[in-house]
């Protein structure tokens, strides 16, 4: 066993923990605070259901920054969905067999780098080269993006340019799960790109990248316009109702 | 202040990005509340010592009874969707008036008390002390937004400056530095019963006038009930219908719509006011306190039914809030909503829109028109943010766009619409609205009006519109105002109910 695999081991052990509960948290934060008014966006759904629809429209089609510019829309749709597919490739290092579904992907998925970073770097562009997204970028959302670019890339220099191990490295992440670690191939390039994603999981729960859990708690969102129907009332506002 | 207000001149191109001008609005601000304003409403005089602890205790408190601010605060990924939405950004080109630049006001403090990055690298997350400079930019600022969400339609989180300025607004208030227009309206409000401060036997005479008027012009005795117990109807209208101009001009087709139908209403002295300006400063006990005088006046007059007049934010706050701030509704299931619930007549909606009740009217062939008498008028119609973007009409989303346009078409021939994506739910906002209304601020408001103002002269160039209808006090207060500033007459914004009043026959069926 290297010295490599083992912190290796250990660092994803560390940030599947802290991607976990740290999230976990953020999420019981947003369950435990009540939304005490209806503020739905309107034109907004009557019912349950049509907030489910609202919602799902939201997340695969990304309904709103659509409305906002198609651009914008193009550049994001394109990484996140292309984000979903590679995550999805990237089952095959976590099941054995391999689900049927995620073979099936595997040839999509590689196109779907290429549309992960094409996203990304049209996002970048973005926030560089037009003046009021320049205005309201912080540091941090650079890092971010390169952060997210350099994943993208080494993950498709190994496919494309220098090969990797990948028998072992899938042994690796399955010792993990297993608690039974196995040696991970010593190679530069898969180091560089699992240490890159070690930062990501860890940085998630304080991050920005909490948006993705947000979008399902958003009160504007996902609640039902039917103010005149029902008494819509948090527990502390309860509690300031004048007693009779 | 500027010393000269200017419009800012129409462009072709209304989508077109604008440079940006950094520091444009840094000047303007609202006047401060004094003292007593201050005090009146439970909120300290002026600042207090020890304001930052105290500011950043209270975001911590609305942390956690705002799920909203709590969401909104995390989920905003700086993508800049929204930048661009904003009118008075539009306007103004200053950039902190882009949305998510207002939000960045308050999330870089929040950052910097509440979040492990900030505390640990302020710098490389945005994050900043709540100083007193970052206490003026709030002041100024958040004093720059009209609370009309439209960004939150872009955002993909449905982030909503709106709720980011309430709080800005409120820990503002609890630290000594409210706003006086909205702070000393409040004020009245509780003492006298209106905006204006209207008392009871000024608003009885202002009725007894406009029978006399109605008689005068149409020989029909029209009435305008105050106070009277066993009414069917409470109506409940803004302040400035009892005698601005246009306003009034609604009030009278309210009442014209009543007479015609046979409905018996009523106004009340003791809620002579559908506006609740406890919504524009974000705090909870004076939404409430306000909107509690029209629930016992509703008890008190025994009234079946409520009905809201032409006012945007009123109808936001009477649609979507009345039935948890009140019980004005339906579905309660405690002893203080049931209370009213079971006097109100369920077989309507409670509370209902005026634009309702005269939809439903001609629906059901209970009110007839001469729709020639609007010959003189092509109109077109605004749609005000808060019925926009906040509330509903009738019984499927969107019935707020198409109730009212349906009104219109019924009572007059010529009707244009204004361009896509500054109508419906893109609507762009007077430039007036949330508590901004106010004449220190007129310079803001001229500029917050520009793509309104663009929208408009597209159809007065291309139909020869001249007639902008709208159901919001504050609209027809800030067009009025800001209208000639464009080059417009004053006299071309008015409400819907002002042209039922033009057109409605109510002489006896023949
Ligand atoms: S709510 Fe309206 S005024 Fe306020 S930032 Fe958003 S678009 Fe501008
Ligand atoms: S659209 Fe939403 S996420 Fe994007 S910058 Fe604006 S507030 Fe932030």
């Amino acid at each position: 066993m290297t010295p490599a695999t083992i912190a290796f081991a250990i660092a994803f052990y560390v940030a599947f923990l802290v991607l976990v509960l740290g999230t976990g948290y953020r999420i019981y934060g947003y369950l435990r605070v009540p939304a005490p008014l209806k503020i739905p966006t309107t034109p907004a759904p009557t019912t349950r259901g049509g907030v489910v629809l609202r919602l799902t429209r939201e997340v695969l089609f990304f309904e709103s920054l659509f409305k906002a510019g198609l651009w914008l829309w193009l550049c994001g749709w394109l990484f996140h969905a292309g984000l979903a597919l590679v995550l999805a490739r990237h089952l095959r290092y976590f099941t054995e067999p391999v689900w049927a579904w995620v073979v099936f992907l595997q040839p999509f998925g590689i196109y779907a780098g290429f549309a992960l970073a094409a996203g990304l770097a049209g996002l970048w562009l973005r926030r560089v080269f037009v003046a009021r997204v320049r205005y309201i970028s912080t540091p941090s959302d650079h890092l971010m993006l390169a952060l997210l670019l350099a994943i993208a890339l080494s993950g498709l220099a190994m496919k494309f340019g220098a090969h990797t191990d990948i028998v072992a490295v899938k042994r690796f992440f399955l010792g993990l799960m297993y608690f039974d670690v196995q040696p991970l191939p010593a190679d530069l390039l898969l180091y560089a790109h699992l240490v890159l994603v070690v930062l990501l999981m860890l940085v998630f729960p304080f991050s920005k990248l909490l948006h993705a859990p947000g979008v399902f708690f958003s009160p504007s969102r996902n609640q039902v316009d039917d103010p005149r129907e029902h008494r819509h009332l948090a527990p502390w506002a309860a509690r300031l109702d004048p007693k009779l | 202040m500027a010393a000269e207000v200017k419009a800012p001149p129409l462009r072709a191109d209304t989508g077109a990005p604008q440079a940006l001008v950094p520091g444009a609005m840094a000047a303007s601000k609202p006047y401060l509340a004094n003292a007593k304003m201050q005090q009146a409403l439970g909120f300290p005089g002026e600042l207090v010592d020890g304001w930052e602890e105290r500011a950043i205790g209270r975001m911590g408190e609305l942390l956690e009874q705002y799920r909203s601010l709590k969401v909104y605060m995390d989920a905003c990924v700086h993508c800049g969707a929204c930048a661009d939405k904003c009118h008075y950004f539009i306007g103004t080109q200053d950039p902190l008036n882009m949305p998510v630049a207002r939000q960045d006001l308050m999330r870089s403090v929040y950052r910097r008390y509440f979040t492990l990055p900030g505390k640990l690298f302020p710098k490389l997350v945005g994050a900043r002390d709540l100083t007193r400079e970052v206490l003026d930019q709030w002041f100024s600022y958040y004093n720059q937004c009209s609370e009309c969400r439209r960004c939150s339609v872009f955002c993909p989180y449905g982030i909503d400056t709106a709720e980011v300025t309430m709080a800005a607004r409120e820990i503002m208030d609890v630290v000594g530095l409210g706003q006086k227009y909205t702070n000393e309206i409040i004020g009245k409000v509780h003492r006298i019963g209106n905006n204006l401060g209207l008392p009871g036997p000024a608003l009885a005479d202002t009725l007894t006038g406009l029978e006399e008027d109605v008689k005068e012009e149409t020989g029909v005795d029209v009435r305008f009930p105050l106070d009277e117990k066993g009414a069917e109807v409470l109506l409940v209208t803004p302040s400035a219908d009892f005698f601005a101009e246009p306003h009034v001009d609604s009030l009278i087709g309210y009442a014209k719509v009543f007479h015609a139908a046979g409905i018996r209403w009523t106004l009340s002295s003791h809620a002579s006011e559908a506006a609740n300006f406890g919504l524009f400063i974000g705090n909870y006990d004076q939404l409430q306190t306000v909107a509690l005088r029209i629930r016992d006046a509703a008890l008190e007059l025994g009234v079946k039914r409520i009905v809201v007049g032409e006012c945007g934010h009123a109808w936001r706050v009477a649609y979507s809030y009345w039935n948890t701030l009140t019980g004005i509704g339906a579905g309660g299931d405690d002893p203080f909503a049931q209370m009213l619930q079971r006097q109100l007549d369920s077989r309507y909606r409670q509370p209902m829109h005026i634009c309702e009740l005269t939809f439903d009217l001609i629906g059901r062939g209970a009110l007839r028109f001469d729709a020639e008498a609007n010959d003189l008028r092509t109109v077109t119609f605004h749609d005000s943010c808060n019925v926009a973007r906040a509330s509903r009409m009738g019984d499927t989303p969107g019935g707020q766009f198409e109730i009212p346009r349906a009104i219109i078409r019924t009572v007059a021939n010529r009707y244009v619409e204004m361009p896509s994506g500054t109508t419906h739910e893109q609507t762009y906002c007077c430039g007036g609205g949330g508590g901004l209304l106010s004449d220190e601020l007129l310079d803001l408001r001229v500029k917050g009006a520009l793509p309104r103002m663009e929208a408009l002269q597209s159809v007065v160039g291309s139909h020869g519109v001249n007639f902008m209808a709208t159901i919001c006090a504050i609209c027809k207060a800030q067009f009025s105002k800001v209208l000639p500033y464009y080059g417009f007459k004053m006299g071309m914004v008015g409400g819907v109910h002002q042209l039922v009043s033009t057109a409605i026959r109510l002489g006896p069926r023949t």
